[in-house]
This record gives C-alpha cells, sequence and structure tokens, in this order.
C-alpha cells in the first residue's frame, strides 16, 4: 500500500507532471505565473479542486453511468471551483481580483478531469485522494518556479504581494533583490510565460535523460552466453 | 569571338559569400545613416555583430560542432550588423547584449542552427527588445542637423555605455530639437499627428520631414534600396520577396491614400519611411526564414507588405516591418505547401 502511495505521488510531482509532462493546464499556467504569489494562489486553489473532485468522483464511481460521465464529472468540478471561488472571494479578495477569470476557469482545466477520467473513476478514494493532492502539488510547484522566475526577471523582486494571499502580516515579505529602471517586460507578458515554460522541460528532460545515463552504467552488461556449435560434431 | 557550348555549369555562391556579399551591400546604407544620425549605430553594430559572433562560437563549441570552421560563414556577424542598424543609435549596451544574446542563442540554435530556424534571429530579437522596452526602443534622436546637442565619437560611447554624454546630457536632453520638442521619427510623427486631427499636409510641414519623407530617413532607403539593387543584380536574392513586399505596401497604401489623402500617410512617405527598404531587401529576403518557392516568396512579400501598411496604420507601434516579418516567417510552411510548383509530367494535385 505505501510503495503504491509512494509511486503515485511520484507520477504526480515528477514522471507525469500535469505541467511539464503532460502539459495539461497550460492556458491558466501561462497567464497567471506573473508572479510568486499569484502563481500560488492558483496553484492551491486548483489543488484544493482536484483533491475535492477525486475523492468525491472515487466515491460515487460505482453510480456513475458510463456513458454520460463527462458531464456529471464537469458538474461535480464546477461545484468545488464555485466553493473555491466563494472562498478567495470572502477571505482573500485582492488575490481573487488579481487571478480574475482564471478562477472560475479552473473547471475547464484538462488536468482536473483527466484525472478524473484517468484515475479517480477507477480506484478507491485513498490512491484517489493522494494522487489528486500530488497532481496539484506537481502543478503549484511548476507555477511558483515559473512565477519566481519571471518575477526575478522581469520586476527584481520575489513575493511581491503576499499580503493578497496571507494577509497582512506578509506585507514586508516582498524581496527585492534589485532594483530596474525598466521592467524588463517580456518576462511579465505572455510570451516570457512561453519561454520559461519551454526552459523547464529542456531542463527537466536532460534531468531525466542524465539519470537515465547513470542507471545504464550502474547495471552490469548482461552476460553473453555462447553456445558451442562447431566442433561438436564428431 | 567566344562560342560557348553546352554544358553550362553555373557557379553559385558559398553560403560564407553569399553572407559577405549582403553584409557588404549593407554599408552604403550604414554610411548614411552615421552620417545623419551620429555615431550611435556604429557602435550598436560593432557591439551586435560582436556579441552574435561570441555567442555562436560559444554555443558550437558547447554542441560538440568545430566553431571555428561554422563561424567563418558569417551568418551570425550579418545577424548582428542587421541588428545593429536596426537598433536605435543611443540605445544602453547591455539591451543590445541581450538582443544579440536570445537572437543566436534562442530563436538560432535551439532550433538546431543555420538552415533550421523558424523566425528570423535579428528581428526577433528586436522585438524582444521592442516589446520588454518600449520606451528605450523608440527613442531615435533627430537627425544631426535638427539637433540642440550635437555628438561626437566620444559622446556617443558615453551614451551607450553609461547614459549620458561627456557633457552631462542624458539621452532624452540630446534628442531635444532645435526648437526644444524631443524628437519622434517621422513614422511617429505623423501617426500621432493624424490621431490629433491635423491633416497629413500640417503634419509634413513639420521639420523632422525632408523633401519627400522623412528627413535623413529618405536618403537611409534610397542607400538600402540601392545596395539591394545590386544585390538582386548579383543574383544573391531574387526579385520575388523585395518586390512583393514593396509592390504590395505600394498597393495597399495608394489604396488608403485614394480614398483618405488627408487621413494616411502617402505612398511614398511609407516606402521610404522607417525600415521599409532594410527590411524588403536586407531582412525578409533571409534565405534560412522566408519561403523556397518563386510564387511562394511572392505571396510571402505581399504578405509582409500588407502587413506593415496593417501596423502602421492601425498598430500601436509606428513601424512594423520586424512584427510584419515574424509574422510572415509563421505563414512560411503554409505558403510553401500551396505553392509547390507542378513537377514536369504531372498532374496539378487536387
Amino acid at each position: 500500500m505505501m510503495k503504491q502511495l509512494a509511486e503515485i505521488s511520484w507520477q504526480g510531482l515528477w514522471k507525469n507532471n500535469p505541467a511539464m509532462v503532460q502539459l495539461l493546464g497550460l492556458c491558466p499556467l501561462l497567464a497567471v505565473s506573473s508572479t510568486v504569489i499569484n502563481g500560488l494562489g492558483l496553484g492551491i486553489a486548483t489543488t484544493l479542486v482536484l483533491l475535492g473532485s477525486n475523492v468525491t468522483v472515487s466515491l460515487v464511481r460505482q453510480w456513475i453511468p458510463k456513458e454520460i460521465r463527462i458531464p456529471v464529472f464537469v458538474m461535480i468540478i464546477a461545484a468545488f471551483v464555485t466553493a473555491i471561488q466563494l472562498l478567495m472571494n470572502a477571505y482573500t479578495y485582492d488575490l481573487y481580483l488579481a487571478l480574475g477569470i482564471f478562477i472560475p476557469l479552473i473547471v475547464t482545466n484538462c488536468a482536473i478531469i483527466g484525472r478524473a477520467e484517468a484515475f479517480a473513476s477507477k480506484n478507491p478514494v485513498v490512491p484517489a485522494a493522494v494522487d489528486g493532492f500530488m497532481m496539484g502539488l506537481g502543478f503549484t510547484l511548476v507555477l511558483v518556479t515559473i512565477g519566481a522566475i519571471r518575477e526575478l526577471l522581469g520586476q527584481g523582486t520575489l513575493l511581491s504581494g503576499s499580503d493578497s494571499l496571507f494577509g497582512p502580516v506578509a506585507t514586508s515579505w516582498t524581496i527585492e533583490l534589485f532594483a530596474y529602471d525598466n521592467e524588463f517586460l517580456i518576462a511579465l507578458l505572455p510570451p516570457g510565460a512561453f519561454l520559461v515554460m519551454g526552459f523547464i522541460i529542456a531542463l527537466k528532460n536532460i534531468i531525466d535523460s542524465a539519470a537515465q545515463e547513470r542507471a545504464k552504467k550502474s547495471q552490469p552488461a548482461a552476460k553473453i552466453e555462447r553456445v558451442r556449435v562447431s566442433g561438436a560434431a564428431e | 569571338m567566344n562560342l560557348l557550348s553546352s554544358p553550362f555549369t553555373r557557379q553559385s555562391l558559398k553560403t560564407h559569400e553569399l553572407m559577405r556579399m549582403v553584409i557588404l551591400c549593407c554599408i552604403p546604407g550604414i554610411l548614411v545613416q552615421a552620417y545623419f544620425f551620429g555615431y550611435g549605430n556604429l557602435i550598436q553594430i560593432a557591439l551586435a555583430a560582436a556579441t552574435c559572433w561570441g555567442t555562436e562560437a560559444i554555443i558550437m563549441i558547447m554542441r560538440n560542432r568545430p566553431a571555428l570552421r561554422i563561424t567563418g560563414d558569417h551568418s551570425a556577424l550579418l545577424t548582428g550588423v542587421l541588428l545593429g542598424i536596426a537598433v536605435p543609435p543611443f540605445l544602453p549596451w547591455w539591451m543590445t547584449v541581450i538582443a544579440a544574446v536570445f537572437a543566436i542563442g534562442v530563436v538560432k540554435h535551439l532550433y538546431g542552427g543555420l538552415g533550421n530556424n523558424l523566425f528570423n534571429p535579428a528581428m526577433a530579437g528586436y522585438v524582444l527588445l521592442l516589446i520588454s522596452f518600449p520606451v528605450a526602443m523608440t527613442s531615435w534622436q533627430p537627425v544631426a542637423a535638427l539637433s540642440q546637442h550635437p555628438v561626437g565619437v566620444w559622446d556617443s560611447l558615453q551614451l551607450v555605455f553609461t547614459g549620458f554624454s561627456a557633457d552631462g546630457f542624458s539621452l532624452q536632453q540630446v534628442r531635444m530639437t532645435i526648437d526644444g520638442i524631443a524628437a519622434a521619427t517621422p513614422l511617429d510623427t505623423v501617426k500621432t499627428d493624424l490621431h490629433q486631427g491635423l491633416t497629413l499636409d500640417e503634419s509634413m510641414l513639420k521639420p523632422v520631414f525632408g523633401s519627400f519623407a522623412g528627413a535623413g530617413w529618405e536618403w537611409i532607403n534610397l542607400a538600402f534600396l540601392l545596395g539591394g539593387l545590386y544585390l538582386i543584380y548579383r543574383r544573391v536574392t531574387s526579385w520575388a520577396i523585395p518586390g512583393g513586399m514593396l509592390i504590395s505596401l505600394f498597393v495597399c497604401s495608394a489604396i488608403g491614400f485614394a480614398f483618405s489623402p488627408d487621413g494616411t500617410a502617402s505612398p511614398l512617405l511609407h516606402l521610404f519611411s522607417g525600415a521599409t527598404m532594410l527590411g524588403a531587401f536586407f531582412i525578409a529576403t533571409d534565405p534560412v526564414s522566408a519561403c523556397t518557392t518563386v510564387r511562394g516568396r511572392w505571396i510571402f512579400g505581399a504578405l509582409i507588405g500588407l502587413l506593415v501598411y496593417v501596423i502602421r496604420t492601425w498598430g500601436g507601434y509606428p513601424d512594423g516591418v520586424a512584427f510584419a516579418v515574424l509574422l510572415a516567417n509563421m505563414c512560411v510552411v503554409l505558403i510553401d505547401h500551396y505553392s509547390k510548383p507542378r513537377t514536369y509530367g504531372h498532374k496539378e494535385a487536387r
């Protein structure tokens, strides 16, 4: 059981990462990853929806007729998104305004319906919950990484606007690493997101191929056994 | 009398000869530009070319290719030269370096190096800067004759590398014209004036305009036209792309001008302002990122001309050659697919 859960986690965080490998949910990924906090906010919201929808779909999977499963999944996801949207409206209003249309658009994030269809509708509750959480975490990590790179390149800061997510305590959390006379706008605009995303995927591929190379080296070469064919007959 | 008999062999230029020829044909335009806008562009060209060449060499070493042999084909130098011509003369040096590294490192080599890049590297580098630093990238100073503070070699170097001239004038002060107004390029002036309700004739009375297009700019464009015609004469490039682009730009602007002679820029102004001639003969004709079929090249050129007109007239930027070339680069595969020539003996594919 633990081994299976560990495997599920590894799949979500690295091997089958929704953002880097499945390339799902690219629209919100590219649109709101202009700062760390925006990325973190959307990442948390997506993770919560993913967790909720995976658990619910897994619970009711026996009673959903195959023919209408997609509309049912969409309605379950939409219910969770609505709940998250209302919560963000109530508690993190600035972030709610900053993310704007991309909160309701979580419904259309293919990563979520993809996990409901590919995993939660075929597995019991506990693995489904872990899968949803880890996939969401993998998505969030990529969002935060892209957000950090873009924020750093674009305006030379990290964690700017963190009070919109963590409340007034966090006003002083903003780190200004260097000051620009003119902002490096392309990093903050969508083209920058595409470029950073491309470099992150390339980096992952480099790491993977290096790991493969190492695994190949550490494995002893297969022994070739020869069968003597000549000189056997007398 | 010499009698020639078949078979005839045609001597085609090698890549490095071709690239060198294109660079040499840029020289008249560069010299005229330096005459009107001072030494800034010469510094930018040297800086961009050196950075492009260095980046190419480093990436070739990283890719385990023979660095010296491949960088000897001058293609990176050409990218740098075109980039240096296109940027404003007193752009801060690090912006030029960023654009040059991006052009060679990302736009050219991430796609596989010379011959594999989808986009024109010089223009992609230029657009990166234009999107990132719109103010700096549109800060052209007035032509030397109109300038309040003439700038020498030493001043130019200081402006590019520190942002202030030797006398302590900032770039914005250097950009002041004699009458104390920060200069705008002719295309920019026309756009703003037409937007404010002036007629074209009223706008053309301003000192940034010369006898038929922008002061200085008209001669720069003529010089690039001259270099371009020589390229075509030597068969380095074909008529198709520059012809298609200039004819299409002329037709579009003539239609606009016929309908609203006061409210749009004249065809002459379009043809001899901004980067029209540089773009038509030196940038759009990049053999790698342009179309390969003859019919396709006419379409490609015409598409660029149309896009330049659209961006200049209704877009947010005063000039649109760089965007037009990149947008047309995206259509190259499609255009090539539908303009394949019929093979002799085969029917037209249906």
